[in-house]
């Protein structure tokens, strides 16, 4: 037989003892010439120290702090390591039961008894500058420092939102997350979670029988540093903010606005709200619960969340879909009887053109446009009318969730053909059975952030920007929240129309509903609304833009149960607007006003 | 009878005496792991040294059947395994069970099964036949490169399941392929690509180039034995590197003590070049090049590594290497595991008395580090006789293949000897942290019946093979 590379068996060979010669010599360096490990095996026992990294602060649109971090100390334990000991010193020193400590013990080793768990969680300063001298005597014990929330102001609560202990799905979902981890629950810190959050590092130890650190385990050869979390900067001016949380002190509601250029939330206020503190610390679950228990709800987040008929402040948008339509022009003149069929209508007599009937909101001009919009005769059907004005409105911003960065956010409502085919039969209904859609009242639901939203559009002449609440984080823009450029498809011509209308509520003349709440320098434009409450005492609603000329602001103000919108949403509006474009107020009066307002009854204060 | 007479007689049984031994320590150091005082007796089956106790006695009976079968099935049926083979890898793709988000099992009446260890098996043995075959020459790319084919079909296979442990053993079959007659040329620059490769992502390039430079010093001074010159070119490395730090100082680029010996290097390349010219020793002067060819592509995949590959590419790789720098991650595994090895001594502490492997830090105890154990608990002593009884299985395995007057039977001889240089050196090297992280068995030691059947398998298909070779040509 032929083999002329019979030879090369030698290297083969050759290979296979030196692989096994490496093997070897690896193997007598670290078990018998470096006694790093052999001490680590008689003696000690290594500790993984998690290094938490520093959570990202948040900061409001001018850079100002918002939220940022205070030190704590969590009380860990390594069940394994632990051993005969002062039990009872330990329980005083903590201020806990026996029977407690029996508990958390077993909690802690059902999980592991080899990876440290939380024992007591948010040491007290005391508690901690006592354990400090006295840890060693108790083994398998130590402190693990991390960072908690604090905050510069007690507002903004529900934006920012609250951080917490991870649960159990989370830790399963998540790699990076250990029990007695936090996270991001709600908010800001929910949605940026990831940036956030960090990276974490590790210290490794060696620590001796008695718990006492004896050494870096190999010259920290691998511990790893935190990566602190990513700072984020949100679009919220803090002072407008605060200003509009002071301003529904007492109240129910909500005020949202908006930046029409950039799409960016200047401020979300929610009433009631609570103070963002309140859920840091020892006595979070304790004050998560009260909250949570509390008539007054103030853990619901309006602004996003809470659904409203829009009222007349609806009128601007039924006005551009009739004239988008074709069914009108804006200069077309409609009776008031006054009101139209069963809807009223204050006292004036004249037959309005389309700025006016925005100016004196003439339910009849809208309830008779609406008609022409339903019973348009370019669709084929009642029911095809409407699918295009149902159309129009979802491109205007309304029926489905606007923002990328708020988990919370609900849709509202606007309903589909099907809706009414359920209630009245297939084609057993027509534009009078579903009249009041027209002046913003019967099913239709928007949330005040949609109804801002929705300024913003009219502010813009026909586009918005996702509403959003982050500008930049560590720096840099989150890219796909500034590209989303939403276009109404209504022709800017349109806008002028009921943008002039828009100014005459506040700057026109006779009849103008809102002529009290005019700034000196701005031209506001802005609709009030009463949405009727079948529940008591009718919702204020003012939705508003201004300047006029490139607009600065887009706002809706709702206030559950202060009647008239012309009473309280509307002047609240004008604060905001002159907090924000001017940085002061001038009409101390009507401040007052609205402090003073309260639709909470006595004893429902206290919160 | 006179056959299966000649079959006993013939049998290689230092061989299997082997397989005997290095199984049932295997399966000692299995009980270890999982005793405890609630498990007390062997034949407890809810334990893993139950189960693995009646997959030894099955591999038995798999040793028998294939030692009884006709030899001249393996080599007429070679290919009809390994389509079938190839089929079950299909097959485990589309209803096999993912675990640890790979698809590489098929659970059949509580068995699982492993078809990318049957797989070696199929592919030595049609290696071992195409290569048997009329006018093949491996020094032709024709014939290399379908040799080549038939080990990268299963591995491609294998790769979508992804089980990127399974694929790597395959590059052992390029032992075969040198043995068989591949450019050595090819051969060496393969291993050598590959060392690099892990030592470019491992180690500091300092260290790295350091050591290349020494190891090619040393080379140069050998082949030449001219010492002054090396010397000189030592000295012009230092010097050239010691002035390119001083210049960057100076000029504040800050480049490093790393890019500064690159500096070194190509002087000390250009100046062979010179004393080539003068002395005519091109072998020499091919060494330094080796040399500095060498730490360019250290820095090129440290390059591409650091700043083309995105963050979650890097950390994809680093974990299948094992060097995740968060020991809470992947590097736990190794550090946990050099820990209980380390923590062994000379002697051990002795049968049972481990602590690290008993507390169950080190994860995948039983399967792919099952080497801790013998290192905690036996020691030095112990460790280096398991290596020991390893590398005279593979002598011997060597020497038998050798022996064989088929190449069919030689080919096959060699994959298993390379299949299973592979599983031992990357097993118990990444234990004691010499090699990246890839989980493969150890073979007849980890637990699990697969892996075990295979290469009982594998052996006794060679052993009867060898049984015969005087007294039929195949
Ligand atoms: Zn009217």
């Amino acid at each position: 037989m032929n083999d002329r590379y019979l030879n090369r068996r030698h290297l083969i060979s050759a290979m296979a003892v030196v692989a096994a010669l490496v093997l070897l010599g690896r193997l007598f360096h670290i078990q018998v010439v470096d006694d790093s490990y052999s001490r680590f095996a008689e003696r000690n026992v290594v500790r993984y120290v998690t290094r938490y990294p520093a959570r990202g602060m948040i900061y409001d649109r001018n850079g100002e702090l918002m939220v940022y971090n205070q030190p704590a100390y969590d009380l860990m334990v390594i069940p394994a390591q632990t051993t005969e000991m002062d039990t009872a010193g330990l329980c005083d020193m903590l201020g806990i039961t026996r029977e407690s400590f029996i508990s958390r013990m077993e909690a802690a080793s059902s999980y592991s008894r080899l990876v440290p768990s939380l024992f007591v969680r948010q040491l007290s300063s005391e508690t901690y500058a006592m354990l400090q001298e006295t840890l060693f005597r108790f083994p398998g014990f130590f402190v693990q420092s991390r960072s908690l929330r604090d905050y510069s102001l007690p507002v903004a609560a529900h934006l920012v939102g609250y951080i917490g202990e991870v649960d159990r799905r989370t830790i399963e979902a998540d790699e990076y997350y250990r029990p007695g981890d936090y996270y991001g629950i709600s908010g800001i810190e929910r949605s940026y979670e990831e940036a956030l959050r960090g990276t974490k590092g590790v210290s490794v130890y060696m620590v001796d029988v008695h718990g006492r650190r004896s050494g870096s385990f190999r010259d920290g050869a691998i511990d790893s540093d935190p990566v602190p979390g990513k700072d984020i900067v949100t679009t919220i001016d803090l002072e407008l903010q605060a200003y509009g949380e002071l301003l529904m002190q007492n109240k129910r509601g909500s005020i949202v606005a908006i930046e029409p250029a950039t799409g960016e939330i200047l401020a979300m206020v929610t009433a009631p709200s609570y103070d963002p503190s309140l859920l840091v610390g020892r006595a979070r679950s304790e004050n998560f619960r009260s909250l949570q228990s509390d008539t007054l709800n103030p853990l619901f987040n309006r602004a996003i969340m809470a659904a409203y008929p829009p009222g007349s402040a609806f009128k601007p948008f039924v006005g551009l879909i009739a004239m988008h339509e074709g069914v009108i022009t804006p200069d077309m003149r409609f009776e008031c009887a006054p009101g139209y069929r069963f809807v009223g209508c204050h006292s004036h007599h004249l037959p309005q053109d389309l700025p006016g009937a925005i100016m004196s909101s003439c339910n009849a001009y809208f309830c008779q446009i609406f008609r022409r919009i339903i019973e348009n005769s370019s669709f084929g059907s009642v029911s095809e009318a409407y699918s295009g004005w149902n159309q129009r409105l979802h491109s205007m911003g309304f029926g489905s969730r606007l923002t990328a960065d708020l988990m919370n956010e609900l849709p509202g409502f606007i309903p589909e053909p099907a809706y009414y085919d359920r209630f009245y039969g297939e084609g057993g209904w027509r534009a009078l059975t579903i009249i009041s859609l027209g002046i913003g009242q019967g099913e239709i639901m928007t949330t005040p952030l949609q109804l801002a939203n929705g300024m913003a559009s009219i502010a813009n002449r026909g586009y918005y920007y996702r509403p959003h609440l982050v500008r930049a984080i560590d720096g840099e823009q989150p890219g796909e929240l500034i590209a989303a450029r939403v276009e109404t498809g209504i022709d800017s011509l349109d806008y002028t129309h009921v943008i002039e209308g828009l100014s005459r509520v506040v700057h026109g003349g006779e009849g103008a509903t809102a002529r009290h709440i005019a700034l000196p320098e701005i031209e506001i434009c802005g609709k009030t609304g009463t949405v009727q409450n079948p529940h008591g005492e009718n919702h204020s609603v003012f939705v508003a833009f201004a300047p006029r000329e490139n607009p600065q602001i887009a706002i809706a103000v709702v206030i559950e149960n202060a009647g008239f919108g012309s009473t309280y949403a509307a002047p609240a509006a004008s604060l905001m607007i002159e907090r924000y474009l001017t940085g002061t107020v001038t009409n101390r009066w009507r401040e007052e006003h609205i402090l003073n307002f309260s639709t909470l009854a006595a004893d429902e204060e206290e919160y | 009878m006179k056959r299966s007479i000649n079959i006993v007689s013939n049998l290689d049984w230092f061989s299997v005496a082997l397989w005997l031994t290095i199984s049932v320590i295997g399966w000692i150091n299995i009980y270890a792991t999982g005793y405890d005082d609630r498990h007390t007796g062997i034949m407890d089956y809810s334990q893993q040294y139950g189960k693995q106790l009646i997959w030894l006695l099955a591999s038995v009976v798999v040793a028998a059947v294939v030692i009884l079968t006709d030899s001249r099935f393996y080599h007429l049926f070679s290919y009809a395994i390994y389509g079938g083979a190839l089929f079950s890898l299909v097959l485990v793709l589309i209803f096999g069970k993912e675990v640890n988000s790979s698809q590489s099992w098929f659970e059949i009446g509580g068995i699982s099964l492993q078809p990318a260890e049957f797989a070696k098996v199929a592919t030595a043995l049609a290696l071992a036949r195409y290569i048997d075959g009329r006018n093949i020459n491996l020094t032709s790319t024709a014939s290399l490169l379908k040799s080549l084919a038939i080990v990268l079909l299963p591995v491609a296979l294998i790769l979508l399941q992804p089980d990127l442990g399974s694929a790597v053993v395959y590059a052992a079959f390029v032992f075969v392929l040198y043995r068989e007659g591949l450019n050595p040329f090819i051969f060496l620059s393969g291993i050598v690509v590959v060392v690099l490769f892990f030592v470019a992502v491992i180690f500091e390039e300092l260290y790295s180039t350091m050591v290349i430079m020494a190891v090619a010093m040393v080379g140069v001074a050998l082949m030449s034995r001219r010492y002054m010159m090396t010397l000189t070119l030592a000295v012009a490395i230092a010097g050239v590197a010691a002035a390119t730090l001083l210049l960057d100082r100076a000029a504040g680029f800050n480049i490093g003590a790393d890019r500064a010996l690159m500096a070194g290097a190509v002087a000390a390349t250009l100046l062979m070049v010179w004393y080539n010219f003068r002395f005519r020793i091109r072998r020499c002067m091919v060494l330094l090049l080796f040399m500095t060819a060498s730490i360019f592509y250290i820095y090129t995949v440290d390059y591409v590594f650091h700043e083309v590959l995105r963050p979650h590419q890097r950390e994809r790789i680093n974990i299948v290497l094992g060097v995740e720098s968060d020991p809470l991650g992947a590097g736990y595994n190794l550090h946990q595991s050099m820990i209980s090895i380390g923590s062994g001594g000379l002697t051990g502490k002795g049968f049972l008395q481990g602590t690290q492997t008993k507390f169950r830090f080190v994860p995948e105890q039983s399967t792919d580090f099952i080497f801790c154990t013998v290192g905690e608990e036996w020691g030095f002593l112990g460790s280096a006789a398991v290596i020991v009884l390893y590398l005279v299985l593979l002598m011997r395995i060597q020497y038998v293949a050798e022996r064989q007057r088929s190449v069919f039977s030689r080919v096959y001889g060699y994959s298993l000897f390379s299949v299973l240089f592979l599983h031992f050196f990357i097993n118990i090297g990444m234990t004691v942290g010499l090699v990246p992280v890839i989980g493969i068995p150890l073979p007849f030691f980890s637990y699990g019946g697969s892996a075990l059947w295979a290469f009982t398998a594998m052996l006794f298909i060679l052993l009867r093979l060898d049984s015969e070779r005087r007294s039929r040509l195949l």
